[in-house]
């Protein structure tokens, strides 16, 4: 088992890292009854972590038994009927699923399957009415619609469900929606709460930790607890007993963009670039979100520019993130900008050294 | 076993106001209304304003004025954006609705019961034009015995053959006096203490949405219990505290590229939503004195297209990057042009 796992907090009182807002959920679900939920932050955050730990909090240990289901749903949607199959993980009393899975077609699986839970409701012992809890992954990514139909139906069955959305920026959830929650920001920990961290499992583990050996990972992980967790059981796997001066391993990916900012900025040319785009592609069909490629290489041209430029390429970056949005195909608009920055930074010699 | 439910309800609702003439702050409104229910005749109508502002509340509360809790059912359609409306929604359902013909007026129960039923469309403004295309025609045929109340947040985005058979009634924001006596008659009926700092914080983050301002206050005594400061209640409403804005403010004066960089990656771990943090970007920009108006218009036009981007889904932190070197750009008095662009 991972480490990531194995030490991910069961109950809302072994949380490290958010003490207070577990606290606060603590009280919140103690009088028996909870409003809809928002959380939202950066991820490694910790924010499946702290509403695992809620759900098991008001279900007490029957949230945890979960199933994997691949459910069908046809839904009914005036003149045809739409097929519809998404994975679900479910337990007794909560069911969670990630509805932009279903594309454009998301409203019809967010309705139904509140409709769905609305109906059987569980019942407990004393013959009273209890609710559901949905839980809804990436909330950010819905489309319009789909938020627009959530806002009556959360309203309209909150008697038999109560929803807890989870998403990384809150921007783009719709104001309906964030007024009907309770918004709770996790905030990404701070080194030093990943040093603790890291300490405790270290603790666990047995381990030997140099001094200042977890501040490193911990720097080097950019306030992602998942990250620095992982990091430091790749440093465990690599060699241990730790030494004091032991290299962290950086992520491959990351690695291989550093490289294509090297190659760019060595030469600017055609030839160049269609070395580069092959590059691009190779991260892209690794599955790299492009947005996390475009993000990163702009990082890694910024550490290496003049300040004067770097507005200038900073502003390019945003745009042409913007437009790959806007477009279809990811990688055009990654060598856009790699062409533009080329372009640019030929000036930019041309104008200082002639 | 499932945990029991309380019954419980959001204060919204347990506040909403029941009649016409307790609606807050809406004057024009209401005494048109109340004339209304007099004489229980009224034209088709049309609420715009800016939500929390009390237009579904006085739409449900004359209805329910009008007919009571008997007839309430039968007399008395609520549509909502929720509902599936397109086109086919307006030709069966509204339709059927509306052509069914009612007795003539009765009194029952105290009840004006005025001989029509009446359509509420609230969210009329996410209605497809399609559809309110093909509401014009039904309209005006079964007026006799139909009223159409729609509710929206923009009259633009009603097409103007509907809005001109309707009587428009404009819903203007709260003021802050009028909210400090809602929510401190709240308070009162749910035993909270609010300091005046509290108080006046609440006015300000809820910016003349009624809604907005219960909603923060509910939360934040189910999460703080019945004491709450000025602190919780920005915990709550996802408010950006106004030092961490002055920080960024000062990074980007300050002029050095790479101390903004590191405070707009500060910010996005922090988790604050970027939107959120470019109208309050905004706010301290627009009531700073000592840059020039120009300044200042380079800079806005510059928010206003992150802005745009956000909404389209761009990265948060790229749009953060790019406004903030902008700004600094134009606080520093560096030139607008990129040098190398070519």
């Amino acid at each position: 088992m991972l480490w990531v796992d194995k030490y991910r907090p069961k109950t809302l009182d072994q949380v490290m890292v958010h003490q207070e807002i577990a606290q606060n959920l603590k009280k919140l679900v103690t009088e028996q009854d909870c409003p809809h939920l928002l959380f939202y932050g950066p991820s490694g955050a910790g924010k499946k972590t702290l509403i695992m730990a809620l759900l098991r909090q008001i279900f007490g240990t029957s949230a945890e038994k979960v199933k994997v289901e691949n459910r069908n749903w046809k839904v009914d949607a005036g003149s045809r009927t739409i097929d519809l199959e998404l994975t679900t993980l479910s337990s007794n009393n909560h069911v969670e699923l990630t509805p932009s899975d279903a594309g454009f077609q998301d409203r019809y699986v967010v309705q139904e399957i509140i409709k769905e839970m609305a109906k059987n409701r569980p019942i407990d012992t004393k013959g009273k009415k209890g609710y559901k809890v949905l839980v809804l992954n990436e909330v950010d990514k819905l489309s319009r619609e789909a938020q627009h139909s959530l806002r009556r139906t959360m309203e309209k069955y909150s008697a038999s469900c109560r929803l807890i959305l989870c998403c990384n920026s809150s921007s783009k959830v719709t104001e309906a929606i964030r007024s009907r929650c309770l918004n709770i920001r996790i905030n990404a920990p701070s080194e030093e709460e990943t040093v603790k961290v890291l300490e405790f499992i270290g603790k666990k583990e047995n381990l030997q930790l140099p001094p200042g050996f977890a501040a490193r990972i911990a720097e080097k992980s950019n306030r992602n607890l998942r990250r620095a967790i992982l990091s430091f059981e790749t440093c465990r796997v690599q060699q241990y007993p730790f030494e004091n001066n032991q290299a962290i391993p950086p992520m491959d990916w990351e690695e291989y963009i550093s490289e294509i900012a090297t190659d760019i900025m060595k030469e600017q040319s055609p030839k160049r670039l269609f070395q580069v785009r092959g590059k691009v592609y190779e991260l892209l069909i690794n599955c790299i979100p492009p947005e996390i490629v475009l993000k990163r290489l702009l990082h890694e041209l910024l550490k290496k520019l003049d300040a004067e430029l770097k507005h200038e390429v900073c502003h390019w970056a945003a745009y042409y993130e913007h437009r790959m949005h806007l477009g279809q195909k990811a990688i055009f608009h990654i060598e856009a900008f790699v062409a533009k920055f080329m372009s640019i930074y030929k000036g930019f010699l041309i104008a200082t050294f002639g | 076993m499932a945990p029991l439910l309380q019954s419980s309800q959001p204060w919204v609702e347990k506040y909403r106001p029941k009649q016409v003439k307790d609606v807050a702050h809406q004057d024009e409104v209401v005494r048109v209304l109340t004339n209304t229910l007099e004489t229980s005749n009224c034209p088709h109508m049309l609420f715009y304003g800016p939500p929390g502002t009390g237009k579904t509340t006085t739409a449900l509360a004359i209805a329910h004025q009008l007919f009571g809790p008997e007839l309430y059912k039968s007399r008395v359609l609520e549509l909502n954006a929720s509902d599936d409306r397109g086109i086919n929604v307006v030709r069966t359902k509204i339709k059927n609705f509306a052509s069914v013909a009612v007795g003539s007026g009765q009194r029952q129960g105290g009840y004006p019961c005025p001989p029509f039923k009446i359509i509420i469309l609230d969210e009329a403004d996410s209605m497809t034009e399609d559809a309110q295309n093909a509401l014009r025609r039904t309209m005006e045929t079964y007026s006799k015995v139909t009223r159409f109340f729609f509710i929206c947040n923009y009259i633009s985005r009603i097409i103007e053959p509907l809005a001109s058979r309707c009587a428009k009634f404009r819903f203007k924001p709260l003021s802050e006096e009028i909210m400090t006596s809602r929510i401190l008659h709240i308070c009162k009926e749910e035993g909270l203490s609010l300091d005046s700092e509290a108080l006046s914080t609440l006015s300000s983050i809820s910016q003349g949405d009624l809604r907005r301002a219960i909603t923060h206050l509910q939360g934040a005594a189910r999460l703080f219990g019945s004491t709450i400061s000025s602190t919780d209640l920005i915990g709550v409403s996802g408010v950006i505290p106004q030092q961490v804005v002055e920080e960024l403010y000062v990074a980007c004066k300050s002029g050095n590229f790479d101390s903004a960089n590191k405070e707009v990656n500060k910010i996005i771990a922090e988790g604050y939503p970027v939107s959120q943090m470019l109208s309050q970007l905004f706010d301290v920009v627009v009531e700073a004195d000592d840059i020039s108006d120009e300044q200042k218009a380079r800079i806005c036009k510059n928010l206003a297209e992150a802005d745009k981007c956000l909404v389209d889904g761009a990265d948060e932190y790229l749009q953060l990057l790019d406004v903030t070197s902008n700004t600094m750009r134009a606080l520093c008095n560096m030139p607008q042009e990129f040098s190398f662009e070519s």
